[in-house]
């Protein structure tokens, strides 16, 4: 494991925790490649070998439509997430490419001001490492919690 | 007090049709306990599963209808048995898992044994032990382990999906679906084998009626639905039609997609950001298929339990599992069928992005019907009002009405005796 790509990742998964806690969409899809994965997916499903998942986008093009639906067209209460994200764990790293997980806990706030714990998993990824930084290659988000409290509007 | 604000002690229908629903039908504990006995447990199949969950003998999974935790399972003739998972001897829910595999049913705590149809099969110490020459403890000798099975349900399975019932004394699957119904859900399981894509879960904190009403109700899907308009799958000119059976319990919302462009005579659903398209259009990479016969979306209500989905090429079963008065699961199965190419299951798993706990088009229902469970429980002696589409229930070739709405409670009615 190389110590510069451990400091770099943290500091990127810290970033990125800190972008979706504060909803800049904008910046969150720039964390991505444009031909990128991401996945929301329970356990059981992972587990299982099943396809479905809760969210499933293939392209960047797909984030953006995600957005505008978060942000234009599906109705919803308001809430704040709160993403508390652990050390990257390595698993593989070349000079173009870091395989990693984290385990993430999301606690949800709505207006009634009472906090919840929203969201329990890990992220699998594929992170590239490009001449402006770290993109997302892919983001697979397999949560432990499968009963969605609810329902599901930001990404996690 | 005067009279509009009484809440009636024994909960009475103080108004002449089902065009007004008192909010004591989503409140009274009473009403609800009386629901799960009338609906859930007796007289109705509920929806347990698809065959395809349980393809091999001695498959099983763990599933529920209304409060009560069965297990489907599959047993070494193929054939499908569903049983309550509660242990005869002291009750306890004995099976934990989710799904798995197995020869037969073990309660852990004192190990009676039953086979795959509910049989007690062996009890430990039935003859009791031996001490000093002597067999002390034990079974009476008359204890009969036939009489000491698990509960076993009454079951129904057509072309692939599974059905069960508490009361043996139910009418015929068919008989229960009525001809209309029928002939829709054979339209959507006509005997081709299904494969299961997986699962989505979403707990919503509403009354489990409220979810039948979303999806007896075609007309929100205009109004809360904003991506459905904007995206052009939904315009209140669409043809369409209203199906109910003969009791007007059940529903099928049948629907064929209008082309999507500019919208002429929709004024009250105008298409408000008509300029927009997706970014990645595969969310909408539609393929007709061969046994829709036309309509590109059926929605089907069968009470009580379950919501039968075809939107485009996404097909789904959605269970109601409800967990007390004001809350439900909503668990969601997406299949697709043996002969799907790949590209079909890319293309049905991309739509699935539009349903579901998270889903473009269905997150909004949730998130609606829990506000609506808030604003009912704050004033309960007040009623709903359903009368889009006039007073009485009629089946209809549009849209703009709520007649399923007061199809299912004409039957809530009759049924609960109120
Ligand atoms: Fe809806």
């Amino acid at each position: 494991m190389k110590a510069d790509n451990y400091l770099t990742l943290t500091q990127f998964y810290q970033n990125y925790a800190a972008i979706v806690d504060r909803g800049d969409w904008d910046a969150w899809i720039d964390l991505f490649t444009e031909d990128c994965q991401y996945k929301v997916q329970t356990r059981e499903n992972y587990d299982r070998n099943l396809p479905m998942a809760v969210i499933s986008l293939s392209s960047k093009g797909m984030l953006k439509d995600r957005v505008y639906g978060v942000t234009e067209t599906i109705y919803h209460d308001p809430y704040h997430q709160l993403h508390m994200v652990s050390s990257p764990l390595i698993i593989d790293e070349s000079d173009t490419l870091i395989v990693a997980q984290a385990n993430y806990t999301v606690f949800r706030t709505k207006s009634n001001g009472i906090a919840e714990v929203y969201n329990v998993g890990r992220y699998q990824d594929r992170i590239r490492i490009t001449d402006q930084g770290l993109k997302i290659e892919s983001r697979h988000c397999i949560f432990d919690n499968d009963m969605v409290l609810n329902s599901m509007i930001y990404p996690i | 007090m005067n009279q509009e604000n009484r809440i009636p002690l024994t909960p009475t229908w103080d108004h002449e049709d089902t065009s007004r629903i008192p909010y004591w039908a989503y409140t009274n504990q009473d009403v609800y306990q009386q629901e799960l006995e009338k609906f859930f447990y007796t007289k109705h199949w509920c929806y347990v599963g698809l065959e395809a969950e349980i393809p091999e003998p001695g498959d099983f999974k763990r599933t529920a209808i209304g409060e009560r935790s069965v297990i489907m399972v599959r047993d070494e003739d193929r054939s499908i048995y569903v049983v309550e998972n509660r242990c005869a001897h002291r009750g306890m829910q004995f099976c934990r898992e989710k799904h798995g595999k197995t020869k037969s049913f073990t309660c852990p705590y004192h190990q009676w044994n039953y086979d795959l149809e509910g049989n007690l099969q062996g009890v430990p110490f039935r003859r009791g032990v031996k001490q000093d020459g002597q067999v002390k403890g034990g079974m009476p000798k008359d204890f009969k382990p036939a009489d000491h099975g698990l509960n076993k349900l009454r079951v129904a399975e057509r072309n692939g999906v599974v059905f069960a019932s508490f009361d043996h004394d139910v009418e015929s699957l068919e008989d229960f679906l009525g001809p209309t119904i029928l002939q829709y859900f054979d339209r959507m399981f006509n005997g081709r084998k299904l494969t299961i894509l997986g699962y989505n879960k979403q707990r919503i904190p509403g009354n489990w009626k409220l979810m039948q009403e979303n999806i007896k109700d075609p007309y929100h899907a205009g109004l809360l639905h904003t991506w459905f308009v904007t995206f052009g799958l939904w315009r209140a000119d669409n043809r369409s039609e209203l199906k109910m059976d003969k009791h007007f319990r059940h529903a099928a919302m049948v629907s064929t997609r209008g082309d999507g462009g500019k919208n002429d005579q929709t004024t009250n659903f105008s298409s408000f950001k008509e300029s927009m398209q997706l970014h990645d259009p595969s969310f909408l990479d539609i393929e007709d298929e061969a046994w829709w016969g036309g309509p590109t979306a059926v929605m089907m209500t069968l009470f009580p339990s379950v919501v039968f989905q075809q939107n485009v090429n996404s097909v789904t079963t959605r269970h109601i599992q409800p967990n007390g008065i004001d809350s439900f699961d909503f668990v969601w199965t997406h299949f697709g069928y043996e002969d799907d190419t790949p590209e079909m299951t890319q293309r049905r798993l991309r739509q699935a992005n539009l349903f579901g706990p998270a889903g473009f088009v269905s997150a909004d229902d949730g998130e609606v019907i829990e506000f609506s469970q808030q604003g009912i429980e704050q004033n309960a002696a007040k009623k709903a009002v359903a009368e889009l589409g006039g007073r009485n229930v009629e089946e209809a070739d549009h849209m703009v009405s709520e007649a399923c709405i007061r199809g299912m409670y004409d039957y809530w009615r009759k049924t609960m005796g109120v």
